[in-house]
């Protein structure tokens, strides 16, 4: 039995993921979906932090609305003619889009809804993971310890941005 | 009332379907790597919860996490700086003028 | 002997015709022809060299103690060797017949060498284009016909027999832009290598159950220890393994019989007998001193040449003999019949060709050890020997009267015997020698191979003296018909004809003296089938020679009463007998006949079907895959837009059904 807080604190996150997907993929200026990412990212951070992953939730905020999405807010700022609104929607790709969803979220929610016994778990007891935990882990060359990973984003990083700047500079 | 995994997995599965009908409706190569984006934080959810419910002790789902992140952004500056490109030649930057590229 | 005269004997003819073919072009015309020459020149001198040394040093490895002659071995190396017991072999033979060739075949391909330095120009003395060609061509073909002869195994003498073939249709296409000459050429190719299938199936039954390639295996000999007389050991074992009861028996003959019918078939190919004779004919569209060569003194002997080779083979199945008795003495008279009508000069004479050669064919099939020792079988090589003289001499006659008056046809000759007395008289040297008069070669060789027939028996001896007969008719008909009917009358801007210059004319009279003496060679001291030297003499039947004597002359008195003058009397014989004229002169149609069989029976018959079945079936099929690609690319060509979105739907619904088929096993 959970506290009465907790369960509002679920409410809010969870009505406000739903909320803000959904805004952004259905607002028509490009620029407002950016926002209502944003707005959805955090309210995903603040998910990791009711679930007691304090770190993830702090890159999720420092990476993904920090970083990803002013690159948005610039790239859009770069590519949009001044006072051009968004396109409209054909109605034929909407209902393409709509049946597309539905489709996706009447398969999952058959998996989800038939796999009963794991569905009902309830949120079991955990410490908090320290950062030296997660320091160690990350690298740590042994058994769920992640330096291979680490060290192969690193490289991946490092590919990402000589592409970046190979293609986006000027010819 | 006990919040189980269920009620953590559909809002992501909300947040995943919304990605989906976002990346096939819009044209606007911007609005569908936001669209991307949404898909792969439902994805990146779906393994913090199954993690901190099924194996609380452990910690790969949080670590897959944070990686999926990193190569997301990794990923996002990348794609934007193709965009930029794709905007400069072709002063758009709507999915059907990206079709040209195949010729 | 030591090995490096017979090495060179068949090196220097193949170093001349690499040397010639591949730097000939560079080199002048006449320094080709010179080189050529001289290179053949070296080769008679060692291949007389050879001949003499085999034939007259008394040796031990040549002769035993009891004056019989051997066959000895000069070297014999491995030159394939599939397994233990497959080996094929290239090796050096010399027995009589063998020796005997070398000398035949040398002095023909010299004299031929020789005289196509005057004959391959015009009358200006410019080269022929081409020149260095026939001198590489005709020094491959001697090397070949060389190598055919010495074969120690009937594998070499196959495979030499393939490139004896092979220059042969070199030779007759010589004048390769000339149509004629080209499906000429083809079809001597075409209707040998018929044959030559049956030649090497008859090998590969004989040597399956013999167990040998090998000449001196399969005739029985043990080389340079026992004499040439059949091994009775050797040909019992050859016997019994033929009739062995576990040896199948085909269609009535036995398997021995098989054999050496398929590879007398072989014989019948390259030797023009009836019925695969029809390229013969029309091979003379080669040049002439390649007529003289190659089809009327060399490779055409090659099937008398064969069956001599094994005839200890064909003496233990005496019906092969008889089917090639039989099959000689009716190639022998239809040749004669034809060649009576011919107007072509070369067509006669190639015709004449194919009759002699069944002459030594019947010699052969009638020899028997029993009768005179075997008698036919020498005078088969006798015969062979003066033949290749005599015909040749008459070939390079008939080249020079060729290339004086410039058409092969004698309507257009007539009287020519004053303007050309040195031809005239070697061409009659040759008529009487073809005739069978006494004291030319001819005489001696023919009459033993008819005391051969007498002494098989009344219907081969009466068959052939009446072809004899035909023979000496209609080579004088030839001859009167070029050197006398009436004068000569040149055509305005012709020049008068003459003879030729010396490379032409001492040819003619080296050979024709060569006719002249040949019959006092003692041939039967030097060749007989079982190495045993005899007199010949001794067997010289007077009534025999009296008698062909008598009808040779008796035709060529009927030939000069109908020639000799213009007159109405061969107008008058044609219209007496219209069908048989008409007959011969169409070759009793037998070309018809096989353009009927292929055309009409196997092209529409067979070879149809296969296209059709090829073109729709076989074609249709991989069409097919093709069109059924295509289309499928085009239906789906439309997936492949560019449209991200599409491809994005397409894995999706790829994507869920995946999940739908998983979620469903796991329930």
């Amino acid at each position: 039995m959970e506290s009465v807080g907790s369960i509002i604190m679920y409410l809010v996150i969870a009505l406000s993921i739903i909320l803000f997907s959904v805004l952004t993929v259905t607002t028509r200026k490009i620029l407002r979906s950016a926002t209502f990412l944003l707005f959805t990212l955090f309210a995903t951070a603040a998910l990791y932090f009711k679930l007691d992953y304090e770190f993830l939730g702090a890159v999720q905020i420092a990476v993904y609305a920090g970083g990803i999405v002013v690159l948005f807010v610039f790239s859009i700022f770069l590519t949009t003619h001044p006072g051009d609104s968004s396109e409209k929607l054909v109605s034929k790709k909407k209902v393409l889009g709509v049946f597309a969803a539905l489709l996706t979220f009447a398969v999952a929610a058959f998996a989800l809804l038939y796999r009963c016994g794991m569905a009902l778990t309830k949120l079991p007891e955990m410490e908090n993971p320290k950062m030296h935990e997660i320091g160690t882990a990350l690298m740590g060359t042994g058994e769920y310890q992640y330096l291979l990973p680490f060290e192969a984003i690193s490289v991946l990083l490092l590919a990402c941005i000589i592409g970046g700047v190979v293609v986006a500079r000027k010819r | 009332m006990d919040i189980t995994i269920l009620y953590y997995l559909v809002p992501s599965l909300i947040m995943f379907c919304c990605g989906v009908y976002g990346f096939i409706t819009r044209r606007n190569m911007i609005a569908m790597l936001i669209s991307l984006e949404l898909m792969l934080n439902a994805v990146d959810i779906n393994f913090v919860v199954f993690n901190r419910f099924l194996y609380p002790e452990n910690m790969e789902g949080m670590f897959f996490t944070l990686f999926a992140i990193a190569i997301a952004a990794a990923e996002t500056a990348l794609a934007i700086a193709i965009i930029i490109n794709v905007f400069r030649s072709a002063k758009n930057i709507s999915v059907s003028d990206l079709s040209k590229m195949k010729h | 002997m030591e090995a490096t005269i017979p090495v060179l004997i068949l090196a220097i003819p193949l170093f001349m015709f690499l040397f010639l073919g591949l730097l000939g072009k560079f080199m002048s015309h006449k320094m080709a022809g010179i080189l050529g020459t001289a290179g053949m020149g070296v080769t008679l001198l060692l291949a007389y060299f050879t001949a003499y040394v085999y034939f007259f040093s008394g040796t031990p490895e040549f002769v035993d103690a009891a004056g019989n002659r051997l066959q000895f071995v000069v070297f014999n190396v491995d030159w394939l060797q599939f397994y233990e017991n497959l080996v094929i072999r290239l090796g050096f033979l010399l027995d009589p017949i063998s020796a005997m060739m070398l000398v035949v075949i040398t002095t023909i391909s010299f004299m031929v060498h020789l005289y196509s330095n005057g004959y391959m120009r015009d009358h200006h003395g410019v080269y022929e284009h081409g020149f260095q060609r026939i001198y590489a061509f005709l020094a491959l073909f001697s090397f070949s016909m060389l190598g055919l002869v010495v074969a120690t195994n009937i594998f070499q003498m196959y495979i030499f027999w393939e490139l004896v073939g092979a220059s042969s249709y070199l030779l007759i296409g010589f004048y390769y832009v000339k149509p004629s000459a080209v499906s000429a050429s083809k079809k001597a190719f075409i209707v040998t290598r018929f044959a030559d299938l049956g030649f090497l199936i008859g090998i590969l039954i004989l040597s399956y159950y013999t167990g040998t390639f090998s000449f001196t295996d399969l005739t029985s000999v043990n080389v340079a220890t026992d004499t040439f007389a059949v091994n009775l050991g050797t040909a019992d074992h050859i016997k019994n393994i033929f009739a062995n009861s576990a040896v199948p028996v085909f269609m009535g003959g036995s398997v021995l019989t098989w054999a050496l019918v398929l590879i007398f078939m072989g014989g019948m190919g390259k030797s023009a007998m009836l019925p695969l004779h029809i390229w013969l004919p029309d091979a003379m569209e080669g040049p002439t001193p390649v007529s003289a060569l190659i089809h009327a003194a060399t490779m055409v002997v090659a099937g008398v040449y064969l069956v001599a080779r094994l005839f200890p083979l064909y003496l233990m199945e005496t019906t092969a003999l008889e089917i090639i008795t039989v099959v000689g003495a009716v190639t022998a008279l239809y040749a004669a019949m034809v060649a009576c009508t011919q107007l072509d000069i070369k067509r006669v004479l190639a015709f004449s060709t194919i009759s002699q050669i069944a002459f030594m064919m019947v010699s052969l099939g009638v020899a028997r050890p029993e009768f005179h020792e075997g008698l036919g079988y020498m005078a088969s090589m006798f015969h062979l020997f003066t033949h290749a003289m005599f015909k040749a001499l008459l070939f390079l006659c008939a080249g020079a009267i060729i290339h004086a008056v410039g058409s092969n046809d004698y309507t257009s000759m007539h009287g020519l015997r004053k303007h050309m007395p040195v031809t005239h008289i070697t061409f009659l040297i040759g008529c009487l020698a073809i005739a069978g008069i006494i004291p030319f070669s001819g005489f001696f060789s023919k009459d033993e191979i008819l005391s051969s027939c007498l002494g098989h028996g009344w219907v081969p001896y009466v068959w052939m003296s009446f072809v004899a007969g035909l023979t000496a008719f209609y080579m004088f008909r030839l001859y009167f018909l070029i050197f006398w009917w009436k004068e000569h009358k040149v055509p305005q801007g012709h020049h008068q004809p003459h003879d030729q210059a010396w490379p032409m004319t001492v040819p003619l009279v080296i050979l024709a003296a060569i006719t002249c003496v040949a019959g006092f060679i003692p041939f039967g001291k030097l060749v007989s089938w079982d190495g045993v030297s005899y007199d010949f003499m001794a067997h010289f039947d007077w009534s025999v020679a009296s008698v062909s004597l008598l009808v040779a002359v008796v035709a060529i008195l009927i030939a000069m009463k109908m020639y000799m003058k213009e007159n109405p009397l061969p107008e008058k014989m044609r219209n007496a007998l219209p069908a048989l004229w008409t007959w011969c002169y169409h070759r009793f149609y037998w070309d018809e006949l096989y353009m009927f069989i292929t055309h009409k029976i196997i092209f529409n018959g067979i070879c149809r079907p296969i296209a059709w079945f090829d073109r729709h079936i076989i074609d249709g099929t991989m069409d097919g895959f093709a069109y059924v690609t295509n289309k499928a690319s085009y239906a789906i060509r439309g997936l492949q837009s560019g449209k991200i979105q599409m491809y994005v739907w397409v894995y999706l619904i790829g994507v869920l059904l995946l999940g739908l088929v998983t979620a469903i096993c796991l329930l």
